[in-house]
């Protein structure tokens, strides 16, 4: 169990993995994620499930290396053996009753947004992705958003690729037209941005949520995330919550609770990886 | 019993008491004066008859007095620490009306540990074609699984996290219980056959309907726990330095983020308050201690009403833990998006309303500089494989054998109840395996 089946290199830093977890790949449905550990004593951390092979018995999962665990993550080949995959845990992406939709991603995030958009276009809804990357060189997954869009915008940053600037503007450009949602997934600045942006036009705005998480079953509470006023767990209640009502900023402060204790990691790593000692 | 001074045990995670000698132990035995309607067997929830391991344990007969106890206990090295034995065995026990209880939990301790290689007992009865499946391995989950096994059924037992033990896993700190303990508790029901499938959330991985069709099961035992934690709703909670005690406790349990080269990081704070005043609060204000912090107990009400053990509380003292009575928190505050303060109201108690005095606020307020809080509010059932099932007061609902409303199904302990004890919860998957027996033998 848990062998690493395919790798690819998406872009620079950004790795797609093919895991044998037929347990995990049993039920997966957009927007669920697993819980994994990569090696004994290691830490467990949250990635969403990108696609799922019920036949093979496998998910994929697009990570982006920005951490020790993610850094261990990447370092693995095809044929080794992650130690742990629990899942698919939350709740499913909520499509019903959509027709038209815009599904923005952002960075990495557009791993996420991929599955939504493919299961809005199989369930047969008009789907716009717009997806933005920092450059052209962290542009991925612009084929596979074609093959379940209508249309796909690209955005960079620095305009390298497609459309410079970032997702909000082609996102208010569209929205001048009707859609029933619009369904946002990346950094937490973003996904903050976009729902200022669609407020003023009162469609319905999904945002998928990624705080820090341990048990992934509602038990820790560190994955809270205050929507309209409530405390609601991102694990069980959620990953998906109304944008508009979502407390960005206070999640956004929570998620650096253990910035130091990451930052030395990441240096130990990359100490590691020079070979240098320890 | 002797335990490792303060000062010396606030600096690393080693079991603080330390157990009896041989000779403690027995002459601790003798003072058992063999009452004849032995109270001390009505008050232990699995009713272990604890006479008859007194003298065998006074007559130096170590393992025929072991033997005595895990004849209705599969976890006696768990029990014999954590148990409330001052409510229950060592409260009723006719010497603590003069003087001290016999002291039962730390003999039965010292049984176990002496014992704690040797397999449980292994009279399994002819094995039975009825499979069953065991969700949550904590106390209840384990109980069942052991009397299951016992009575020949296959038992599969499925847990969410990566290791089992459930509560005894995550929640209890290795200071009050040694992690190794657990493992070798769970690793003698495997011994006995029990299967352990971890990293399996039922109600996600798999369904309680699956469990029943395809996975082959023919009767199913819910025994997931609480495991949700609560949160006080005042503003600031949400701060970076705010944890649930589940959290932190977790982090500490399960991931060991207290060793050095973890993987899995901890806060370490320079105060911590910790709020409440349960056996979790004075586990996570003793861990924060471990971890170098100065430490403040809040508490609503007052001392006497603490629900926590009084050794646990005698304990935190002697550790250099601070306790504010009669304190409710208003607000969190912080600075640069980090916890800086907690503000308090305080608190005065009122009449008794069914049992304990209502604390009620003074309109005075307070406020403790700190740069981290934890929350030991208590927790409710975690429903998430119950999917279907009807709902009770607490939890989910079940008969006094632990049926519940769809057939093949029983469930037990903190999942039924809501948060309570160990023992309640070991006694409630005993009885459920008894009905489990009973329903299968029928089909």
């Amino acid at each position: 169990m848990f062998e690493i089946f395919r790798k690819e290199r998406l872009a620079e830093g950004v790795c797609r993995m093919e895991v044998h977890a037929p347990l995990a790949a049993r039920h997966a449905r957009a927007g669920q994620f697993v819980i994994l550990r990569v090696e004994e004593g290691g830490e467990r951390i949250p990635l969403t499930i990108s696609a799922a092979d019920r036949a093979r018995g496998t998910i994929s999962l697009v990570f982006q290396t920005v951490g020790a665990t993610t850094s261990s993550l990447a370092r693995k080949a095809c044929g080794d053996k992650l130690k742990g995959v629990v899942g698919p845990l939350g709740v499913p992406t909520d499509i019903r009753g959509v027709h038209r939709a815009i599904v923005a991603g952002g960075g990495v995030g557009c791993a996420i947004a991929l599955p939504v958009a493919r299961e809005l276009h199989e369930a047969g809804a008009e789907v716009v992705s717009v997806i933005g990357f920092r450059e052209k060189s962290l542009v991925i997954l612009e084929e596979d958003f074609a093959a379940c869009s209508d249309r796909v915008i690209v955005t960079t940053d620095d305009g390298s690729y497609g459309e410079c600037g970032n997702v909000t503007a082609p996102l208010s450009r569209l929205l001048r037209e009707d859609f029933d949602a619009v369904y946002v997934i990346g950094p937490l600045p973003m996904m903050k941005a976009v729902a200022e942006a669609t407020r003023p036009y009162g469609v319905k705005t999904i945002a998928s949520m990624n705080p820090i998480m341990i048990d992934g079953t509602g038990m820790c509470g560190c994955c809270r995330v205050r929507v309209g006023g409530e405390v609601k767990f991102a694990c069980v209640d959620g990953p998906d919550f109304d944008a508009h009502l979502v407390d960005f900023d206070e999640i956004m402060q929570r998620n650096r609770t253990y910035s130091d204790f990451e930052a030395r990691e990441r240096e130990k790593d990359c100490r590691l990886l020079r070979g240098g000692n320890l | 019993m002797s335990e490792v001074d303060p000062s010396e045990r606030i600096l690393n995670f080693d079991e603080a008491a330390l157990g009896y000698t041989e000779d403690e132990a027995a002459s601790e035995a003798q003072r058992c004066i063999a009452c004849k309607n032995a109270p001390c067997v009505s008050g232990c929830p699995v009713g272990v008859d604890i006479p008859a391991f007194l003298r065998l344990l006074s007559e130096r007969k170590f393992e025929e007095a072991y033997a005595v106890i895990t004849e209705t206990s599969c976890l006696p090295a768990v029990c014999g620490r954590v148990c409330p034995q001052e409510t229950q065995c060592e409260g009723s026990c006719t010497r603590g009306r003069n003087g001290d209880p016999v002291a039962i939990g730390g003999l039965e301790r010292f049984l176990a540990d002496r014992f704690r290689d040797a397999p449980l007992p292994s009279e399994i009865l002819p094995a039975k074609n009825r499979r069953v499946a065991v969700v949550g391995s904590g106390p209840a989950g384990l109980a069942c699984a052991g009397e299951l096994v016992r009575r020949g059924y296959p038992v599969t037992v499925f847990e969410a996290l990566h290791e089992a033990g459930g509560v005894l896993a995550y929640g209890i700190p290795a200071f009050r219980l040694p992690k190794d303990i657990v493992r070798r508790e769970v690793e003698k029901l495997r011994a006995l056959g029990v299967e352990f499938v971890c990293d399996a959330v039922i109600g996600k991985s798999l369904h309680l309907f699956e469990l029943l069709g395809e996975e082959g099961f023919d009767a199913v035992f819910l025994g997931t726990g609480a495991g949700l934690p609560r949160f006080l709703g005042i503003a600031g909670e949400g701060a970076a330095g705010v944890f649930s005690a589940n959290e932190y406790l977790t982090r500490i349990n399960l991931m060991r983020a207290y060793e050095e080269g973890a993987k899995t990081p901890i806060y370490r704070a320079r105060h911590a308050v910790v709020v409440g005043g349960g056996n979790v609060a004075m586990d996570a204000a003793r861990c924060a201690r471990r971890l170098g912090a100065e430490v403040t107990v809040v508490y609503r009400r007052s001392e006497e009403e603490l629900p926590a053990r009084r050794e646990e509380v005698i304990r935190a003292k002697e550790e250099g833990i601070a306790f504010r009575f009669l304190a409710s928190p208003v607000e969190i505050l912080s600075e640069n998006g980090r916890v800086s303060k907690i503000c308090c109201e305080e608190m005065a108690l009122g009449e008794a309303e069914g049992g304990r005095r209502v604390p009620v606020g003074t309109g005075k307020l307070f406020s403790i500089g700190t740069d981290c809080v934890i929350l030991a509010l208590g927790t409710s059932p975690n429903l998430l494989a119950a999917d279907g099932l009807k709902r009770g007061t607490h939890g989910i609902l079940v008969d006094a054998d632990g049926r519940t409303s769809m057939q093949g199904v029983f469930a037990g302990g903190d999942a039924v109840t809501g948060s309570a004890t160990v023992i309640l919860a070991m006694g409630a998957g005993k009885r459920a395996a008894a009905a489990i027996d009973e329903y299968l033998s029928a089909l």
